[in-house]
């Protein structure tokens, strides 16, 4: 916008005397202003014909498409086919590569389309833009897959796999890896297929080593298959864990922990939590020491402090002999409520009302302090609102509980915290009322009853509406 | 010539008995209704001349073959013939006289390749240093050595008769060169002046181009006074009625076309209106061209007629007529000095028929509602009260619900359109490319398109798309029976007028003026149309319009402020305020 304004004002001091005998009137005139707006409607230079129909095409086919008009988007497409024949080189080379994201889109859904339209389609597309014959291929062998046509997907990925032309290039290899790490996947598929016979039949049976030596060969061929994939910087998730399982499966531990740790710490990897996580997993079946367990959680929980893992790293954390552990412990506790999709755990708040009990008892009131510093604006209205007060003792009283106990502890804690000058808000008094009352009242430690009781009235008839009269403490 | 030779020969044909001989490539005779060619050939026939019999020569100067492969000789002006021709067809097709074809075309034709000093002159511009000797070697064993050379008929080309224009050309024969010579230079191009042609620049020179074709039809469109406007022409071309996008499609097999015919043949944007109106004026210009025949009251192009016929095209009523009438008497556009396009006169220009018809009927809604969106509903409300009241009478014309009629059809119109132009195929059977080279790959492609095609027309429901519509200088169609959509076309307009003494003043006695003042600085336009500055039911009506004769929505304003300059002559010149008043009388 602002290139704008400053085009419009550049030329107006040129032309100064011509603007203001023109200004007048609906007939209004800018020379300057004119050219501006033709260039910029039509670019510069007339489009033609050709290409604002078939732009319009295209858009036509997007909107059937959202619209999941089959029907109307194969009509368009029909005649959006002709930008294979485009006079613009850059845009008939871009051409099929859009008309094969269409086109397998519409055919995937079309009520007419079958797996043979499909595949006549695909194999078209590949031999004209030969630049895609790879994506195409792998695209077409994920389409046979999800039809359930393994074999087929096999075949459509062998194929492509020994497929040459031209050079190689960087682009072009990491898709042939894909292709035979998909390939590897498949075999991987086939493999725990017969790994599961294997494990249903006796050792004794007669078929039982015919079956082991299948599952001996397939596994020799899927790791070679995938092994170079996952070298390569990425995402590789189902291919990382297929790899592992057999690694581990014929007993090679350390390669599939190098495999691992590679995945997980290899800086030029893209940052990936589930790396993490099957590490951790792996590390866990193999019994390592707490420590290294400790290690690799940290990582995720810098990551994904929300993880469920996190409540098992928050154990590990406390089973920890060193102190600073049990100090991370509670950061790790205060992390995950911190996250709305957690709110209603319940053994976040059972770990957390007894770690913040036990920290304090610990004569660790810093750390809740620290904690609760900068939690202490929002949490009030994120966790211990009025309506969770009401909605959870309906729900999950053990929760409503659990809650109330730390609210009790928070902000009980808080209000004697601070300084008797600075203004309270009847708010917070109020908030901290109705926590203590379910607190006290589910711990049953009250010693005078009625209190909470007439609180908890008050909750539960929600006569504490908008104004929230203070409940006087006696 | 052929037609001669072929005249000689009278005998009936043994296969159907017709008497109707055309000579072939050997020089054998064939019948053309029903193509038995006799093992007759020329130099044995001698019998005597039969009048009446219906000769037509085969034309064969496109025939000389070289080898297979690289097809005839042909020269870019004989392309650009054949697809005149293919439109002169077409035109005739739609009920134009023949006319057109067979004289004024034609006859334009040959004056522009005069002109142009292509052909029916002594030193064709196609001498590059050494050809004329050339020339002189080739001609001696050439077939063409016997034909006359024509520069006499060109200086009376309206008094020819009508001829196939297709053979016209052959008669050069200057132009004959050997293709072993012209191979040389013309690997670029199937046509063997291809590459010469594109490198063409003279001053004052006009060159042939597929738009250009249509400048042509519409100057014999005008010459001969038919009932296509520039904008119906135009429409046909968009709907296919007419040869134009691929239009060398059509062209003999052995005219082979690559490399720079592509560039010269191949188009890939419909003719646009302000740009083929230019290319009329150039052309007519740059032929030379005498004063049109005069257009006078009883012609389509006259504006009384079109004004009528637009006012049914966009269901207004009828009374509107006499109202439209007299604006274009008070401003003397129905003048035939106006109206007559005369290429030798000063300034050379022609008149935008159609659109000016249109600017009448918008100043004539302008004059009975002011369109300032707050007038014509509460007309519209008067009439709409009227109506209920006096049902059996006349009804009185209702401006909105014109309008919700109107804005419905003209939104599905509109889009049908935008949707079937979506659709367009663009691509010709026969793939154009650049070189020899290019051909297989072209070729593939094509195929490959053609069978992906295909795949997906099987997708498709198979109700038959609704086929090609048939031409019509009408795109809405209103009748009386049609509950639906309300024919307004007997309305009365009494709610608009009232009765003073002997004449009819409108209702309505204030005015604004499309156009304040008009741009005197050398570009092109006289006006700027800035949408959002006008009253939205201005616009709708513009956009109607302009979308009937698909044009820009600017292109109208300014001739519908070019008409309310010539209306308000005397105000333009006076006073420069806003909301002028104006009152008319009937």
């Amino acid at each position: 916008m602002s290139d704008f304004s400053e085009e419009l004002k550049g030329p107006v001091t040129d032309d100064e005397q011509v603007e203001t005998s023109v200004l007048s009137g609906a007939g209004m005139h800018f020379p300057w202003l004119q050219t501006y707006i033709e260039t910029v409607a039509i670019g510069g230079k007339r489009k033609k014909d050709f290409a604002q129909t078939t732009s319009a095409c295209l858009s036509f086919i997007q909107e059937a498409l959202l619209k999941h008009q089959w029907q109307q988007a194969a009509e368009y497409m029909h005649s959006y086919f002709q930008t294979l024949e485009d006079s613009d080189s850059y845009k008939r080379q871009a051409a099929p590569e859009i008309i094969w994201k269409l086109g397998s889109e519409i055919l995937f859904y079309h009520p007419k389309s079958n797996v043979e339209t499909f595949n006549t389609f695909a194999d078209r597309m590949k031999n004209i833009g030969i630049m895609n014959y790879l994506k195409i291929s792998l695209q077409h062998a994920l389409y046979l897959l999800h039809h359930g046509m393994l074999e087929d997907a096999k075949r459509k990925l062998s194929e492509a796999e020994t497929w040459r032309h031209g050079e190689k290039t960087s682009s072009r290899e990491i898709l042939i890896n894909l292709i035979q790490a998909y390939k590897g996947l498949l075999q991987y598929y086939t493999w725990s297929k017969k790994k599961r016979e294997l494990s249903k039949l006796d050792k004794d049976d007669y078929a039982y080593s015919a079956v082991a030596q299948d599952v001996f060969n397939h596994s020799w061929k899927t790791s070679v298959n995938i092994s170079a994939l996952i070298k390569i910087p990425g995402v590789w998730d189902p291919f990382v864990k297929s790899y592992v399982e057999m690694l581990e499966f014929y007993g090679d531990r350390d390669g599939a922990q190098e495999v691992l740790t590679n995945y997980a710490y290899d800086e030029k990897f893209p940052s990936n939590p589930n790396a993490h996580i099957y590490l951790y997993n792996f590390l866990k079946r193999q019994k390592a020491p707490r420590s290294k367990l400790i290690s690799v959680l940290k990582i995720l929980y810098q990551i994904v402090p929300s993880h469920k893992l996190m409540l098992e790293f928050h154990t590990l954390l406390r089973k920890s002999e060193k102190e600073e552990h049990h100090k991370l412990g509670l950061e790790v506790l205060f992390g995950v409520l911190d996250f709305a999709g957690c709110t209603k755990n319940i053994t976040a708040w059972k770990y957390l009302a007894k770690y913040v009990k036990k920290t304090l008892m610990g004569n660790h009131l810093v750390w809740v302090q620290e904690e609760w510093k900068s939690r202490k604006n929002w949490w009030p209205s994120f966790h211990f609102s009025y309506f969770w007060a009401k909605s959870d003792w309906k729900e999950d009283t053990a929760l409503a509980c659990e809650k109330a106990f730390v609210a009790g502890l928070l902000l009980g804690k808080e209000s004697s915290w601070r300084s008797k000058n600075r203004p309270q808000t009847i708010m917070a008094d109020s908030f901290f009322l109705a926590w203590m009352a379910i607190c006290m009242y589910s711990l049953g430690t009250g010693d005078r009853l009625e209190i909470p009781l007439a609180c908890l009235e008050m909750l539960r008839t929600s006569k504490l509406d908008g104004g929230w009269a203070p409940v006087p403490l006696e | 010539m052929d037609l001669e030779e072929a005249e000689e020969f009278k005998e009936r044909c043994t296969q159907c008995e017709a008497v109707s001989w055309g000579l072939t490539d050997e020089g054998k005779y064939y019948c053309t209704s029903c193509h038995n060619v006799t093992e007759r050939s020329k130099e044995v026939i001698n019998s005597d001349i039969i009048p009446n019999a219906q000769i037509k020569a085969l034309n064969r100067g496109l025939k000389r073959k070289n080898n297979s492969e690289k097809g005839w000789d042909w020269y870019v002006c004989e392309g650009f013939q054949h697809i005149l021709y293919q439109q002169a067809e077409a035109l005739k097709n739609l009920g134009v006289g023949p006319e057109l074809k067979n004289d004024v075309l034609h006859n334009f034709w040959k004056r522009y390749l005069q002109k142009s000093k292509q052909a029916y002159c002594k030193n064709p511009v196609y001498t590059t240093g050494r050809k004329p000797t050339v020339l002189e070697d080739n001609l001696s064993h050439s077939d063409w050595a016997s034909e006359p050379e024509l520069p006499s008929d060109v200086n009376s080309p309206f008094l020819e008769s009508g001829m196939e224009s297709q053979s016209d050309v052959h008669t050069r024969k200057s132009l004959r060169i050997s293709k072993a010579l012209q191979s040389e230079t013309s690997v670029c191009s199937g046509s063997l002046d291809g590459v010469e042609y594109s490198q063409r620049k003279e001053k004052g020179l006009v060159k042939m181009t597929v738009p250009q074709t249509l400048a042509f039809c519409y100057l014999s469109l005008l010459w001969q006074r038919e009932a296509i406007t520039l904008s119906d022409l135009l429409r046909f071309v968009e709907e296919d009625h007419i040869p134009y996008i691929n239009a060398f499609q059509h062209f003999p097999e052995q005219m082979k076309l690559y490399g720079r015919d592509r560039g010269i043949f191949g188009t890939e944007s419909w003719p646009n209106y302000d740009d083929i109106y230019k290319k009329t004026i150039e052309v007519a210009t740059f032929l030379d061209l005498p004063r049109f025949p005069d257009i006078t009251e009883d012609c389509y192009l006259h504006p009384n007629i079109l004004c009528m016929k637009y006012l049914m095209e966009v269901n207004l009523p009828d009374e509107m007529h006499s109202l439209t009438c007299h604006v274009v008497k008070m401003t003397g556009m129905g003048e035939a000095d106006f109206l007559t396009f005369d290429p030798i006169a000063k300034v050379a220009k022609t008149v935008k028929y159609d659109v000016q018809a249109v600017a009448v009927i918008v100043v004539v809604l302008k004059l009975l509602f002011l369109l300032d969106d707050n007038l014509e509903w509460s007309l519209s409300n008067l009439a709409e009260k009227h109506n209920e009241k006096n049902k059996k009478d006349k009804p009185w014309f209702n401006f909105r619900k014109w309008y919700q009629i109107m804005k419905k059809a003209f939104d599905e119109k509109k889009q049908n359109w935008e949707e079937a132009r979506a659709k367009y195929l663009w691509k010709s059977e026969k793939p154009l490319y650049y070189s020899y080279v290019d051909k297989p790959v072209a070729y593939k492609k094509r195929e490959m398109v053609v069978n992906l095609q295909k795949q997906f027309s099987t997708l498709v429901d198979s109700t038959p798309t609704a086929g090609k519509k048939s031409p019509s200088s009408f795109q809405f169609n209103w009748t009386e029976e049609d509950t639906e959509r309300t024919c307004f076309h007997g309305h009365s307009l009494q709610g608009v007028l009232k009765e003073k003494g002997q004449s009819l003043l409108t209702k309505n006695s204030l005015y604004w003026l499309s156009t304040q003042k008009f741009c005197r600085c050398y570009c092109t336009h006289v006006t700027t149309y800035e949408e959002s500055n006008y009253s939205l039911s201005y616009q709708f009506i513009l956009n109607l319009f302009s979308f009937l004769l698909r044009i820009k929505a600017s292109l109208l304003h300014e001739e519908v402020s070019l008409v309310e300059k010539e209306l308000f002559k005397k105000k333009y010149s006076v006073t420069k305020k806003k909301s002028k008043s104006k009152k008319r009388r009937r």
